[in-house]
């Protein structure tokens, strides 16, 4: 069994400041860290090879695209007992959409080999949720979204409950089969020193270009439909009055009010 | 103060800091308060091979010594001594096996306690056997491929818990001290049980317990080292794991500098936050003084038993008496600086100062670590004299 965990480094955003005039995040000084939901994705992987134990052999690997500096996000996820890590980098996949990261790391996937590919729900940075669905269709392989249980594993099949705004569906998937998790599925685990000492040595395998086999058209900012035109903080909104007196006063103010503008 | 460690040794430290900020820190004063066993810390603290650092790797531990035990250990006692104990009485329990047991039992033992999924209790006091070891009345009698057990511990830290229990028992009432042997007996053995469980003043969350042996056989393959080993067992044990205590001493001493620095930059009184008047600041300096010496001292000791000294008896008791002294000093005056609110249980130095008093009982008073270190000075005096 192969586990292969996609993540993202991301900006801290408990800590990120949006500069007004330009409408970015302001990343000077801010730290980076694995993109929460992704640390779900790992605690997933590193359960199931612990559940499958010795009866199958199972590694995890690690992959993300992103600068060289990505190599951190890498190396911490190893030093939670990850078994490999793998980095796509270059200057030619810079600025891509969700379309062009999930063709790049799809491909890369192919070459890395998987069984299952779990993903966070999504980047708290982009906040899309469309990478790992798209992975999963480049490689055309089924995808379940959104699990919040994975109640079953064997070696051809994996049953999952999906979290739905009214309850949850329990889907089954046959492998290989990409999943994206949410936070109730579980608690990721502290670092372990055996893992902390195997992050420091662990080589990385650097995927560019060339090893993926895609296109420079396909890749980064030339391979993205979506360009975004512009990025703005929405005004914060004026004219707000508060009502004044004892309870039944205000409430009487706001009912009345209401009904002027005919929202009643 | 930078104590030169290396990159592992910080990595230890960051890791235990990490555990004890983000799973001790949010429940430390709900276990105390309910006396709870702390399962779940057990368990990270498992999953982050901090069990194993002292074992051997061949055994499956990280082969590191009582230097990063100690820094291990300073880490969680900053936050709860409670489960800093429960933590260090597993060391305890554990090195009998290590230093004393043969291939076959480390081969059989240790790889479950390095990897967390066994916790161990060391046995030795009775009703009638503290400071005096040779109080001891458990027996163990021979019995063809057998030895039973009968009597009971008293106080025995993670009695009820641990899976694993090395045990000091008579073999020999005829020969004292050298009449004792040491046992590794496991739970569920026919004719082993626990007794009362303790409720104590601090360490709360930490279980304390009486085993009762009756009539209870185990195998003769059990014996740690040989027959009438007991006291020399226990006392090398004791001489690894003191340091450790110490540690304890200085952890809980810095938790309790930590929250006194915080609330008194705080708190106004006449006007201005209490930090700035010079009878908090000399109270604070002389905390941080004394816990820095403490420090300083106990990895001196730790540093001294890992380099493979042979007889590390007096520098261990050292660690443990200075460092377990300037711990219930410096928690009782960060409640003094804190006043009213340190008294509290809204802030964690009560339970602190409740906490640091153990640390002078137990593993040997410091009453008897005086002793001790007096016996090694009078004997180097004396053959100091006698070679000239």
């Amino acid at each position: 069994m192969r586990i292969v965990v996609c993540i993202k480094q991301v900006p801290d955003t408990s800590e990120v400041k949006i500069n007004p005039e330009t409408g970015a995040l302001v990343r000077e000084g801010v730290p980076s860290i694995i993109n929460p939901f992704d640390m779900h994705a790992i605690e997933a992987a590193l359960s199931i090879k612990e559940q499958l134990g010795s009866s199958a052999a199972c590694s995890v690997c690690v992959l993300t695209m992103g600068p060289p500096q990505a190599e951190s996000a890498l190396r911490e996820a190893v030093s939670f007992g990850v078994d490999e890590a793998a980095l796509v980098s270059g200057r030619e996949f810079a600025g891509g959409d969700t379309l062009a990261t999930s063709r790049a790391l799809s491909a890369a996937i192919s070459k890395i080999g998987a069984d299952i590919i779990i993903c966070g729900k999504q980047a708290i940075d982009g906040d899309t949720a469309q990478v790992g669905p798209e992975v999963a269709e480049f490689l055309d392989i089924p995808h379940i979204s959104y699990v919040k249980k994975i109640s079953g594993i064997s070696e051809a099949v994996i049953r999952a409950e999906r979290m739905m705004d009214d309850g949850h569906d329990v889907v089954e998937a046959e492998l290989p089969c990409l999943i994206t998790v949410v936070r109730e599925l579980n608690t990721p685990r502290l670092p372990s020193l055996k893992g902390k000492m195997a992050a420091k040595k662990i080589e990385i395998k650097k995927l560019g270009l060339a090893d993926l086999g895609v296109s420079e058209e396909e890749a980064g900012f030339k391979g993205s439909p979506t360009q975004v035109k512009k990025i703005f903080t929405p005004s914060a909104r004026t004219g707000r009055r508060m009502a004044e007196g004892s309870i039944e006063e205000q409430v009487d103010a706001i009912i009345k009010e209401l009904v002027e503008r005919k929202c009643l | 103060m930078d104590y030169f460690l290396s990159e592992e040794q910080l990595m230890i430290k960051d890791l235990a800091r990490q555990i004890a900020v983000e799973k001790v820190v949010p429940v430390r004063e709900e276990l105390d308060e309910k006396e709870e066993f702390p399962w779940e810390i057990m368990k990270a603290l498992a999953q982050s091979d901090l069990f194993g650092l002292f074992i051997p790797e061949e055994y499956g531990g990280l082969g590191k010594g009582a230097f990063e035990l100690a820094l291990a250990v300073e880490e969680l006692s900053k936050a709860c001594v409670g489960v800093a104990t429960t933590y260090a009485a597993n060391a305890l329990g554990t090195y009998p096996l290590l230093l004393f047991g043969t291939d076959e039992q480390k081969k059989k033992y240790l790889p479950d306690i390095a990897a967390g999924k066994k916790l161990v209790a060391f046995g030795l006091t009775e009703a009638n056997a503290g400071s005096d070891a040779g109080g001891i009345q458990t027996t163990a009698r021979a019995d063809g491929d057998y030895y039973v057990l009968n009597g009971t511990k008293q106080w025995i830290t993670n009695g009820g818990e641990a899976e694993i229990y090395t045990v000091i028992a008579i073999t020999d009432k005829t020969k004292g001290a050298r009449g004792a042997s040491a046992f590794v007996v496991e739970k569920g053995t026919p004719g082993f049980t626990f007794g009362k469980k303790e409720h104590k003043m601090g360490i709360r969350a930490s279980a304390t317990r009486e085993l009762v042996f009756e009539d209870c056989k185990i195998p003769k393959a059990n014996i740690i080292a040989r027959e009438g080993m007991g006291f020399i067992v226990a006392m090398k044990t004791l001489d690894n794991s003191r340091a450790g205590v110490g540690a304890q001493g200085v952890g809980v001493a810095q938790g309790a500098i930590d929250e006194a620095l915080k609330f008194a930059r705080q708190r106004v009184q006449f006007g201005h936050p209490i930090i700035s008047f010079q009878a908090i600041q000399h109270m604070l300096a002389d905390m941080a003084t004394e816990t820095e010496a403490a420090r300083a001292l106990v990895y001196a000791a730790a540093r001294y038993i890992d380099s493979g000294a042979k007889d590390v008896t007096r520098a261990s008791a050292m660690a443990k008496l200075f460092a377990t002294d300037v711990a219930m000093r410096v928690t009782t005056n960060a409640v003094q600086v804190m006043g009213g609110s340190g008294y509290m249980k809204e802030y964690p130095v009560e339970k602190m100062m409740r906490d640091a008093k153990i640390l002078q009982i137990y593993e040997g008073t410091n009453q008897i670590q005086r002793n001790v270190i007096a016996q090694a000075l009078i004997k180097e005096s004396a053959a100091a004299s006698k070679g000239k």
